[in-house]
């Protein structure tokens, strides 16, 4: 077991390393954030409540982003499930173990990674922002807690929804989701109902926890009940965090379960049979 | 084993001896991959009783799994992994199950043959290559008992041939068991101790290649020339009749050829006579 989770280490620096030598995957790392710093270019000078929109929205884009790796999770095991990838990790002595490890690693490096791409240039094209050593303290925590909150939902997304149309229909609602978290407009402008709703998802906490982190202490006038919510941060995100990490083993082994070498080569068939039909 | 309501595997009772190579034959539905996913683990049985390395697998733990070597039919996966980065990874599971395990990458490579690949990446390699790799990674824990769903599909015969040297070396030095399926008749003459076929479900025929080829009566094909003639006949047994042959014609007899039935015959004869 402690074997596997040192190679699951090292297979997650291995594909975190090649999500940078491959043309496809490094586009995916560069082209989105660039068009966020675009966007936010066009936005530095808006107002919104007193404060400049670029300075509201660039720390709810990285709240968004982090939480953001769920789908990431939830599409490549999609993809390992269909090319065997999986059911090799299953051939192997506690390859799951390995596997699952990697992933996170993989993932959360990246979700890291883009972050710092997007923070950096948006620090200096953006101002009113407020970088203290509290506030990186902040941002680390709840980008932590954030990702042990989503990831694991992730997977459950990932064994639920197998196949590769069904995953990009679970986009939708991801959108609505965003939406109504407050990442491109405060959730106070929402009905109700949808700022209920909008509170039930971790995109909304993950946002707001980067807000607090990076935003000077008077922009909290725009939030919800002119605070922080530091305790409710943490008690949303546990709660879902402790829900995924209970429900994501059960799905999981359920699904791997299912996995043989007749159950690829049929998937192969029918991927040969669109290709060519 | 069943479907729904559809029994696909009846009565199917083997054994495999250690460091035996055993082949199991038969038409696409007969039941060869459920049967060697039932053993593999991958798949439960609705009935029965299976034992692999002493173990039942539906209930078997990564000890077992340790000391099992699966082919898989690689597709595409692990596209973006160098070829040694990935034996490397595949090996470090087996490191705590003994002093020998993992193989090492280097000799691993050289005995399938991929040395001079090692460097490149997973999805640059033919399919040959390819499929080498995936005996690779079912051996690099050197497994006890080795499961090979059709290993030669797409194998130029130079590759084959190679492989067929490998496995054979693998049966008689790491005394490995290995269970394969094939559809490639002369493959299995030539890897196999022993063969089972099945057909619909169903074991029809056990044996060594030669107890099966032996086992069908079919006429053995005799030519010849006698100056600028050709003759040809079926003879059931072959030897007296080319004894006669040049007791009457003695140095005419040019070009002589006897051609006992193959494997094919005899797996055509079986799968047939349960069909018809």
């Amino acid at each position: 077991m402690r074997t596997a989770v040192r190679a699951g280490l090292r297979r997650g620096w291995i594909e975190f390393r090649q999500s940078f030598t491959n043309g496809p995957e490094l586009l995916g790392h560069f082209l989105w954030p660039a068009l966020t710093i675009a966007g936010l270019f066009f936005l530095r000078d808006r107002e919104f409540g007193g404060f400049t929109l670029g300075a509201l929205i660039l720390p709810s884009i990285l709240g968004m982003n982090a939480a953001m790796g769920m789908v990431a999770v939830s599409q490549q095991l999609t993809a390992d499930r269909g090319d065997g990838t999986l059911l090799r990790a299953k051939a192997t002595p506690y390859g799951m173990v390995g596997y699952l490890v990697g992933k996170v690693v993989s993932v959360a490096g990246s979700v890291l990674v883009d972050l710092v791409i997007v923070l950096v240039p948006g620090l200096f094209i953006v101002g009113g922002l407020s970088v203290t050593a509290g506030g990186w303290l902040t941002l680390s925590w709840v980008l932590t807690l954030g990702l042990v909150a989503t990831l694991p939902i992730g997977a459950v997304l990932g064994s639920v929804f197998t196949s590769a149309p069904a995953q990009g229909l679970i986009q939708l609602p991801m959108l609505g989701f965003i939406a109504i978290s407050g990442i491109f407009y405060p959730i106070t402008a929402l009905p109700a109902w949808l700022e209920w709703l909008g509170q039930l998802t971790p995109i909304y906490w993950m946002g707001l926890g980067m807000r607090s982190a990076l935003l000077p202490p008077e922009t909290v006038a725009v939030e919800v009940g002119q605070s922080w919510r530091h305790l409710e941060t943490a008690g949303v995100l546990g709660l879902w965090a402790v829900a995924g990490l209970l429900l994501a083993p059960v799905v999981l082994r359920r699904m791997a379960r299912r996995e043989s070498g007749s159950a690829v080569a049929a998937r192969r068939e029918r991927a040969l049979r669109r290709s060519v039909g | 084993m069943r479907y729904g309501d559809t029994d696909v595997l009846h009565e199917v009772s083997f054994q495999a001896r250690a460091g035996e190579v055993l082949a199991l034959l038969g038409p696409n539905g007969a039941g060869k991959s459920t049967t060697i996913e039932i053993l593999e683990g991958f798949r439960l049985r609705s009935a029965g009783r299976v034992e692999v390395l002493g173990v039942d697998p539906a209930g078997a733990d990564e000890r077992w799994r340790a000391r099992i070597g699966i082919v898989l039919q690689s597709w595409r996966d692990h596209g973006n992994w160098r070829v040694r980065e990935l034996l490397e990874h595949q090996g470090a599971y087996y490191a705590p199950y003994g002093a020998d395990r993992p193989w090492p990458v280097d000799d691993l490579l050289a005995a399938v043959g991929l040395t001079a690949s090692a460097r490149q990446k997973v999805r640059t390699l033919s399919g040959g290559q390819r499929r080498r790799l995936d005996v690779a990674i079912g051996l690099v824990g050197r497994p006890e008992l080795l499961f090979l769903d059709e290993p030669t599909t797409g194998f130029d015969p130079a590759a084959r041939r190679e492989f067929h040297d490998l496995i054979a070396g693998l049966a008689a030095d790491q005394q490995t068991t290995i269970l394969l399926t094939t559809h490639d008749l002369p493959e299995a003459a030539r890897l196999a101790d022993r063969i089972l076929i099945l057909t619909a479900g169903r074991i029809v025929a056990t044996g060594t290649p030669t107890d099966l080829t032996t086992s069908i009566t079919a006429p053995h094909d005799v030519r010849y020339t006698l100056g600028v003639q050709q003759f040809q006949h079926q003879i059931l047994d072959s030897t007296p009749f080319v004894q006669a042959l040049f007791a009457q014609h003695g140095d005419a007899v040019q070009n002589l050829e006897v051609h006992r039935p193959t494997l094919e015959d005899a797996y055509l004869a079986l799968v047939n006579g349960v069909q018809s």
